[in-house]
């Protein structure tokens, strides 16, 4: 499977994307808009709370090609953020407490500059946590070290696996991701991560392999950590459990599967003004490979720069102006405040 | 539209029953949410058994409502066709069990 863009399919355009999002309809009738639920819970305009996380997408290529993938990435995109544009990165965490950085693609460790800027973010004394997809650590021996490289500088590490069966993890993430995946956790595990005297963290991303949405967080955990366990002797430490949003190739397999109406409805029906309220993108700052900045990886992967007087890229970077700006929101928010909510923390309520 | 028995669109209006004896139709829900928290079993063995169930009394809206409810509570193709198979089992265990009955009467009606 190709990304999208290599495809040139009409998604590829943001703008497209948009639109059917915005035109979504069940039954034969509109939508509510989010902004609407948003109004009636007293969160509109969305403001920003205090900024925790600076969350860097340090490019699109990936040595995978997820069918869920909202970045649209693959071994055929090519767009990776410079090493000057991470500069501008730590130029401005070295402005702020921010405590935390999340380093994101794409697979991150396919950056060249990668692990220059994990040991830049520790000599600022930050957290790093990569969003790993595990098999770039067994595609390569150049990547061989990697469970070393995190343990060394503390690195968070939170990986995608959604489901403790071969068959519905192949079916998201391409035959053979599940095999590959077990053989990186067990080398994780081996230099300490997620074992229960370890203070190397292992989390464990679970995504729906398919047109619904995650169940309970705390049961799913406690499943993914007596199979895996029993199965494969593999330890990790939380199981967050992520909605996949609408969007880029989640959005292609909820057209073509006929499932997109439903879907839509199902978020709806579904939606929390709990989790509405801990939306993730009021406490995280967004920034794209080419160093513009947006409220959240979705909103990056839409086009959707952050709002008003705001900085749009990360050298002019200004936390006044930015904790002043409205929240860009759209119908994929929904996603994010659907049942227990979803963040890349996982659950939010 | 053809007119069956069945419409899929009146599953998401279950809850409507309530409109016409409020009280009984809010304590079953309630008893169903209750029924089907984490406990001694977990969400997914719930899921699965109601799944099961589904099947043995072959209901359309519950197939549907329980094959979703089976995949969000994290269970997998080949633990929801084995649950179904336990119900056909015991479907089909309950008729064929019968037949000790049917050879009692045939043995004593024979020679």
């Amino acid at each position: 499977m190709k990304s999208l863009q290599a495809r040139h399919a009409p998604l590829s355009d943001t703008g497209y994307q948009l639109t059917v999002l915005t035109e979504a309809e069940a039954a034969g009738a509109r939508l509510p808009a989010f902004g609407q639920k948003l109004r009636e819970a007293g969160l509109l305009p969305l403001r920003p709370t205090a900024l925790q996380t600076m969350q860097i997408n340090v490019g699109r290529m990936c040595n995978q090609v997820c069918k869920h993938c909202h970045v649209d990435a693959g071994p055929d995109r090519k767009e990776i953020m410079t090493r000057e544009t991470m500069q501008q990165c730590l130029d401005a965490l070295a402005q702020t407490d921010i405590a935390v950085v999340d380093l994101t693609g794409g697979a991150p460790e396919m950056n060249p500059d990668f692990r220059w800027l994990v040991e830049q973010i520790s000599a600022l004394g930050r957290r790093t946590i990569v969003r790993c997809n595990l098999t770039i650590i067994v595609a390569n021996k150049k990547y061989y070290d990697l469970p070393e490289f995190f343990a060394r500088h503390n690195v968070m590490v939170v990986s995608s696996l959604p489901h403790f069966s071969a068959g519905r993890t192949d079916a998201q993430r391409g035959e053979g991701v599940f095999e590959k995946s077990i053989r990186a956790l067990k080398m994780l595990n081996a230099v300490g991560y997620g074992q229960p005297d370890s203070d190397l963290t292992l989390d464990l991303v679970y995504n729906p392999s398919g047109a619904f949405l995650p169940g309970s967080q705390a049961s799913l955990e406690r499943e993914f950590k007596q199979r895996l366990g029993r199965e494969f002797g593999i330890v990790f430490n939380n199981l967050l459990t992520i909605t996949n949003l609408p969007v880029s190739r989640f959005l292609e397999y909820l057209l073509e599967s006929g499932n997109y109406e439903k879907y839509m409805q199902q978020l709806v029906d579904a939606y929390n003004p709990t989790a509405a309220a801990n939306v993730m993108c009021r406490s995280t700052l967004s920034v794209g490979w080419d160093g513009q900045l947006y409220d959240c990886d979705f909103n990056q992967q839409l086009d959707l720069l952050v709002s008003g007087t705001a900085p749009k890229h990360i050298r002019d970077f200004d936390a006044g102006l930015l904790q002043d700006r409205n929240i860009v929101i759209n119908q994929h928010c929904y996603g994010c405040t659907a049942g227990a909510g979803s963040s890349c923390g996982g659950a939010t309520t | 539209m053809d007119s069956t028995y069945y419409n899929p669109a009146d599953l998401a209006k279950f809850g409507n029953i309530t409109e016409w004896q409020p009280e009984m139709g809010n304590k079953f829900f309630a008893y169903y949410a209750e029924v089907f928290k984490d406990g001694a079993l977990t969400e997914r063995e719930k899921a699965l058994i109601a799944l099961a169930v589904a099947h043995a009394v072959q209901c359309p809206y519950c197939i549907d409502a329980y094959t979703t409810d089976s995949l969000q509570k994290g269970a997998d193709e080949a633990q929801m066709m084995e649950a179904v198979h336990v119900a056909a089992a015991i479907k089909g265990g309950a008729a064929l069990v019968h037949s000790v009955q049917m050879m009692n009467k045939a043995k004593e009606l024979s020679m």
